[in-house]
């Protein structure tokens, strides 16, 4: 007996590369009602799913929002907060904004950068450590503030960033040696 | 374009009254009346872009200068596309393209027949005084039958909305935000890979530069053509290539 019609139509919707992360973005596109306006809102959650915004994951969303590719990337790409590379395994936003910038900002993201070898916005060649900047994060009387995976750090020097960074990375290397023997 | 009406809103343009049509621009009633005003963007048969803002008139009783081709006629309008301060303003503007991207003329596909160049010529632009920023881009030669030089790119997005709306096909778009704004094609893809183009060929015909181009030309050969769009959007509201009876 065929499949009933809205199963196969399930079916040929679902992505192709059998990713189970699609599942998330097709709830959030329906949700959406697949309405074209809801672009930025999906280009969101998209992020949040994948870690970043892959060629394809674009091409899925412009197909199923009946938008041009070009129209996808143009709005994406229009904004800061999107980004198309993998991040790292750990990420490190520096805020920029005035406060920040005036208490010294700029020395702990150059200090950072040259200490991991990473250029700011961009990712270690092992993959492991992000270094990004933003332009307000707005706890303004924590300046400078660097926002680690999610965690705030309040008033920090190039120093206690980069011992917090070391450490962290010398205890997963430590774990990492200890799970292996 | 056709109209059924007769226009019937007095405005008054540079002391000529004018009757302008309901719905019409401020460009367009100009350009009846033979009033010219310089612009780049504007392309007659697709949207208004209002993005160069070379068109900007004085409007009485408005505070700030209006692009007359974003602005709708009203009755009574006091328009004023002349004055030291509007030639000007329309100066800078060319100037600040000029310094923008990388326009030498004198190796330039379009040399002489350009709109930017006439433009420049027509505003008086004998020196540029902003800094050019000799940006670096990569021109673009993947297509087989055309060429994009971002270089000679204006972002005018007339090839954008020609695309988009002539041909449906939308293959082109802006990317980026700021002095980092450029066209693409498609995801970012070279043109020649980009699976949506129809190689129809309408966005060179519009470019007001020689961003787009036939490949092959020589310098000072390209010539473009940027009425064949108006023309085909009125044959295609007019109904012109299909049965008329079969419409009613």
């Amino acid at each position: 007996m065929a499949a009933p019609a809205t199963d196969r139509r399930a079916q040929q919707d679902a992505h192709p590369s059998g990713d189970e992360r699609f599942a998330l973005l097709d709830k959030a596109l329906k949700r959406a009602r697949f309405e074209q306006d809801q672009l930025v809102e999906l280009l969101h959650t998209a992020q949040e799913v994948f870690g970043h915004l892959s060629d394809d994951v674009l091409i899925y969303l412009a197909r199923q929002l009946r938008l041009p590719p070009s129209r996808v990337l143009g709005v994406a790409s229009f904004y800061h907060l999107f980004t198309f590379e993998p991040p790292g395994d750990h990420i490190c936003t520096v805020c920029m904004g005035t406060a920040c910038y005036v208490k010294g900002a700029e020395d702990v993201v150059r200090e950072t950068s040259e200490a991991f070898d990473v250029p700011a916005g961009e990712t270690t060649d092992d993959g492991r450590l992000t270094l990004w900047t933003a332009r307000c994060v707005g706890s303004c009387g924590l300046a400078p503030v660097v926002v680690f995976d999610g965690t705030v750090l309040a008033k920090q020097t190039p120093q206690d960033l980069i011992a917090h960074v070391r450490e962290l990375l010398a205890a997963e290397d430590a774990a990492a040696e200890e799970e292996a023997g | 374009m056709a109209r059924r009406q007769r226009p019937n809103v007095p405005v008054v343009i540079d002391g000529h009254e004018v009757m302008a049509y309901p719905d019409e621009s401020v460009l367009s009633a100009a350009d009846r009346e033979g009033i010219r005003i310089p612009r780049l963007c504007a392309l007659e048969g697709t949207s208004v872009h209002g993005g160069c803002r070379l068109c900007v008139v004085e409007v009485a009783e408005r505070h700030k200068l209006m692009p007359a081709c974003g602005t709708t006629v009203v009755e009574d309008m006091e328009v004023r596309t002349r004055s030291r301060s509007l030639d000007e303003h329309r100066k800078l503007i060319c100037e600040l393209l000029l310094a923008e991207g990388n326009h030498v003329c004198a190796v330039c596909v379009s040399n002489g027949a350009c709109e930017l160049q006439d433009l420049a010529e027509e505003l008086g632009v004998d020196h540029v005084r902003p800094d050019y920023q000799f940006p670096r881009r990569s021109v673009d030669a993947s297509h087989p039958k055309y060429t994009f030089d971002p270089n000679r790119c204006v972002l005018c997005t007339r090839c954008v909305r020609t695309c988009a709306e002539v041909e449906g096909a939308h293959v082109w778009d802006l990317a980026g935000r700021a002095s980092g704004s450029h066209l693409i094609a498609d995801l970012g893809q070279e043109w020649g890979e980009a699976p949506s183009c129809t190689w129809c060929g309408k966005c060179v015909a519009v470019c007001p530069t020689g961003a787009l181009a036939w490949k092959g030309k020589a310098v000072g050969e390209m010539r473009h053509d940027p009425s064949l769009v108006a023309f085909l959007s009125s044959a295609r509201e007019q109904g012109e290539w299909v049965d008329r009876e079969a419409l009613r």
